[in-house]
């Protein structure tokens, strides 16, 4: 056990899945870097975020492969290994390129299974780097994992910490279907003690970060420490609530949140992604249809408003919500 | 190839707008004024130049994320891009887009982008537009040697040969997509002759040198203008910077970023060449060192003034607004 940032303990995962298992194997643009260069340093970059580090250098070129830019044929191009045997796990760099390769993704690794009568496996990982709050603008910020629940078929992770991402991304490797890992870009730095052993956590099992009496409060990935600062703070008014982070929202662990809505009564579902068909109103529509006689108040949304992400820090500032805004919608289901 | 003077010094200026605005964002990311990701153009100057100087406003460019140097030589507004880049409401996208989405409609600049690859067939309908009305405009795309091999340039360029459009594919190859090489990402041992393979004439140039990026650009644009369909320019260059503004640079041999600046750099290339021919003096070039320089510090001291954007202004432009919370 020790500390790791969430892109140490990624790496560290995929370190390890792919010396237990041969036919492990990473995939994306610049995941080893500099092919083809002058200066014969292939392996030094280990993807845009760094995440891949070192894998070049301990498993070598047929199992850290650099390609072309070419979503479609990368997703493609795991979805086929994996239809024949392999465990590839493909980086796609920014969520938003899924708007490049959403084909391969959703109509063709996603559908497999189902398609072909139950018959075929497809254990496919598809990483991505998600979210905003880097000034990157509308093509570079999206969370994208919101879009892709709503497909039967894929199974979608949203690690919230280094300890989540490391165990997640163990299963998804595990899985038998395809998977698809958003990792928060925001919080790649962001630290906390990591077993050095592997191990799995469950998909469609919330983490409960916070326990209390009074409202139910539902976040995902980088909402998720906001969330816990915006509860923290409302302790000294004497305010007590539920935190769960789903962790993966295709599978969604519903009893989890729905037994909290029982409790408390009160429900502010948290997300970066606009509102309209996002993970915020899918979970406000449960809660509605399943928990509606323990409501004691209306369901909240704590979103981004409906708008690409703003270039400009003061506008993005305004779109992701804030720790204050997740806060005062507490605060005014019990006023 | 002779030129008249106008247009000598119309072009040094180009350039040396490109080169200042670039070095200037360079110094002003790293010191913290501008947020985001900024990929810069200095190098290539003379690939966006030796183009633009063939277009007019009614004809289109589209860009790249390295998108600055386009948009400046296709005549954008350079006090309102470096407004842009410091995020201000007063910059040319309200601080909407920033440096990967700068652009300008009304200059016929129809944005940089952010996807790589996803400008090609935006260029295309431009380009069928052009044919349809029969109005003789052409509709450029810039690329890289990275771009190219995205399925969508792919596409951009056969549907413009099917469709016989008024498009020109411009290629810059720069040796390098972020930090993976050419001789790596394309699988052909000559990208000229893929892009030729689609069905239209490609013309080579050295990016490095003015004279022979307009001079091969002159040539796809005219068979483009005059109805024969699309045609290309694939341009051999190199960037002075990193992929983007901290990249590390490790793909690089010893000594090549220095050898780069001495011997490809476009200003002294033409610096030279004037020297030789005489047509313009360096006196004349100075001058409008001079001229580019304190544009470049107005633009800054202009940018740091101007107005910020307002919270209220996230939910501007998006035709349809719902309430929450
Ligand atoms: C669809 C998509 N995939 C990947 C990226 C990340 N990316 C940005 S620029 C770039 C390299 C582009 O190389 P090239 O076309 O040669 O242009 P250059 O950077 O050399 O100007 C990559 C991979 C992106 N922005 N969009
Ligand atoms: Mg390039």
């Amino acid at each position: 056990m020790s500390e790791k940032t969430m892109r140490d303990a990624i790496n560290e995962a995929l370190h390890q899945a792919m010396a237990e298992d041969e036919s492990v194997f990473i995939i994306g643009e610049d995941v080893a870097g500099c092919n083809g260069a002058p200066s014969g340093k292939v392996g030094e970059v280990g993807g845009v975020f760094g995440v891949t580090s070192g894998i070049y250098k301990e498993f070598g070129p047929d199992r850290c492969i650099d390609t072309p830019i070419s979503e479609s044929a990368i997703v493609g191009a795991a979805a086929g290994a994996a239809l024949v045997g392999m465990r590839p796990v493909a980086e796609i760099m920014f969520a938003d390129f899924i708007g490049v390769c959403m084909d391969q993704i959703v109509n063709q690794m996603g559908k497999f299974r189902y398609m072909f009568g139950g018959k075929s496996k497809c254990p496919a990982v598809i990483r991505f780097a998600s979210g905003g709050g880097f000034s990157a603008a509308g093509q570079h910020s999206q969370s994208m994992y919101q879009v892709m629940t709503a497909f039967p078929g894929l199974k979608v992770v949203i690690p919230a910490n280094a300890y989540d991402a490391k165990g997640l991304l163990l299963q998804a490797i595990k899985d038998d279907d395809p998977v698809l890992f958003f990792e928060p870009k925001a919080l790649y730095q962001e630290v906390c003690e990591v077993p050095d052993e592997m191990y799995t956590i469950p998909f469609g099992e919330a983490a409960f970060l916070r326990e209390g009496d009074d409202v139910t409060v539902v976040a995902f990935g980088q909402m998720v420490n906001r969330a816990v600062a915006a509860i923290d703070a409302l302790e000294s008014e004497g305010v007590s609530c539920d935190l769960i982070d789903p962790r993966t929202s295709s599978p969604l662990d519903e009893g989890a949140i729905l037994e909290s809505v029982e409790a408390t009564g009160r429900l502010v579902v948290v997300d970066e992604s606009p509102p309209r068909c996002g993970l915020t109103a899918d979970i406000a529509a449960l809660a509605a249809d399943r928990a509606f006689h323990s409501l004691k108040a209306p369901v909240k949304q704590v979103c981004a408003p409906h708008s690409p992400t703003p270039f400009s820090p003061e506008l993005e500032a305004a779109y992701i919500p804030s720790v204050e805004r997740i806060q005062s919608t507490i605060k005014q289901l019990l006023a | 190839m002779s030129l008249p003077k106008k247009k000598l010094l119309q072009a040094y200026r180009q350039m040396k707008t490109i080169r200042e605005f670039e070095e200037r964002a360079h110094a002003e990311i790293m010191n913290g004024q501008i947020a985001g990701f900024t990929h810069l153009y200095t190098g290539q100057e003379a690939n966006a130049v030796g183009v633009c100087e063939h277009l007019n406003d009614e004809d289109t460019i589209i860009s790249t994320h390295r998108g600055h140097g386009h948009c400046i030589a296709k005549g954008a507004d350079v006090i309102g891009m470096m407004k842009e880049l410091f995020g201000s409401s007063e910059g040319l996208c309200k601080g909407k887009g920033g440096s990967m989405h700068v652009a300008d409609i009304e200059k016929g600049i129809l944005g940089a982008n952010g996807i790589v690859a996803g400008g090609p067939p935006i260029s295309v309908g431009a380009a069928l537009a052009a044919r349809i009305r029969k109005n003789k405009r052409v509709a450029v795309s810039f690329s890289g040697d990275g771009s190219v091999n995205q399925g969508t340039c792919f596409e951009a360029m056969n549907l413009a040969v099917v469709l016989n459009v008024p498009a020109v594919f411009v290629i810059e190859n720069n040796y390098y997509s972020e930090h993976t090489n050419i001789e790596y990402a394309v699988g052909c041992d000559d990208l000229k002759t893929r892009t030729e393979g689609f069905g239209f004439p490609v013309f080579v140039a050295d990016g490095a040198d003015f004279f022979s990026v307009f001079d091969a650009a002159g040539k796809a644009i005219d068979h483009a203008r005059a109805g024969n369909g699309p045609a290309g320019v694939f341009a051999e260059t190199g960037r002075f910077h990193g992929h983007f503004v901290g990249d590390p640079q490790h793909y690089r041999a010893d000594g090549e970023l220095d050898d780069l600046r001495e011997h490809s750099c476009c200003l002294k290339r033409f610096r030279e060449k004037m020297a030789e021919s005489g047509e313009v003096s360096q006196e004349e070039l100075d001058s409008i060192d001079a001229g580019v320089l304190a544009l470049i510090e107005q633009s800054v001291a202009e940018a740091k003034a101007a107005a910020r954007p307002t919270p209220e202004q996230v939910g501007n432009d998006v035709y349809i607004s719902y309430g929450t919370g």
